[in-house]
């Protein structure tokens, strides 16, 4: 087992979260604006090429934090143009990040079946 | 060279400043998640599935995990000391599904559960996939030049 690659998801995963927790304490932006930020970084991010070596060297630590879902839409939209023009730029993205979405709402919608809120009324 | 010294660096610098109660508790977290993250990703691999399958089956299984852990309660629990550790991977936006959607059933399945469960994610998705779409055009014209 190569223990350089779990260190590598800690500290690059943990300074991704770093990062966010700066803004959240140091300025007034809302966890939503994070979210989204992070996302859309991620895409441009790897528009630039600069996500892939990032996802190289830690894995899990940038695939993992929401700047790695801007990345699986990215490359999910290169590959879709790549295969199928124009219409790829359209489909790529969401066909790519479909697991992860559909997963989100599916466990999301058996848990509010499920659980009970614990908000204070 | 670069990445051994600077997250040891901004955890030191982290602890001095009035911040760094919650950047350290936030990167220890995250960490933390990430690193489960790496390890189902190995294990999935080791069960000998395809990396396109494993690189779907990671972010699902995460899901999965804040979804159970938002209804338990636990999820909030953590968070309120993690902040962004538990926001920032893939388990903040699953808990910015579930916690709404948990929260607001009683208003309804449609407007209710159904409508809340995007409050979030909503604009996560429509961002992130309007992001797609410029980048995907981009890259398209790209190939012509």
């Amino acid at each position: 087992m190569d223990l350089s690659k779990y260190l590598l998801a800690f500290l690059v995963g943990g300074m991704l979260c770093v990062i966010a927790q700066i803004f959240i304490d140091r300025t007034s932006v809302t966890p939503a604006r994070i979210l989204v930020t992070y996302v859309t970084s991620g895409v441009f991010l790897t528009g630039l090429g600069l996500y892939e070596p990032l996802k190289e060297l830690a894995g899990a630590g940038a695939t993992v934090p929401l700047t790695g879902f801007g990345y699986s839409l990215a490359k999910g939209v290169e590959k879709a143009v790549d295969e199928r023009g124009v219409i790829g730029a359209f489909t790529g993205g969401l066909t790519a990040t479909a697991g992860g979405i559909a997963a989100a709402l599916c466990f999301g919608f058996l848990a509010a079946l499920l659980f009970r809120s614990r908000q204070k009324p | 060279m670069k990445q051994e010294t600077y997250p040891q660096y901004a955890a030191r610098k982290a602890k001095r400043s009035p911040l760094g109660k919650d950047c350290l508790l936030a990167f220890l977290v995250g960490g933390t998640i990430c690193t489960l993250g790496q390890g189902l990703f190995d294990l999935y691999g080791l069960a000998g599935m395809s990396e396109e399958n494993v690189s779907t089956l990671v972010p699902m299984t995460l899901v999965f995990l804040a979804a159970l852990t938002t209804g338990l309660g636990w999820f909030g629990q953590l968070a309120k000391h993690a902040g962004a550790g538990t926001l920032v991977p893939i388990t903040g936006f699953a808990n910015a599904v579930v916690a709404p959607a948990i929260d607001n059933k009683a208003e309804g399945l449609v407007l209710g559960l159904g409508a809340q469960a995007f409050v979030i994610a909503g604009p996560v998705i429509l961002y992130g996939t309007l992001a797609s779409v410029i980048y995907g055009l981009v890259y398209y014209c790209l190939r012509w030049l």
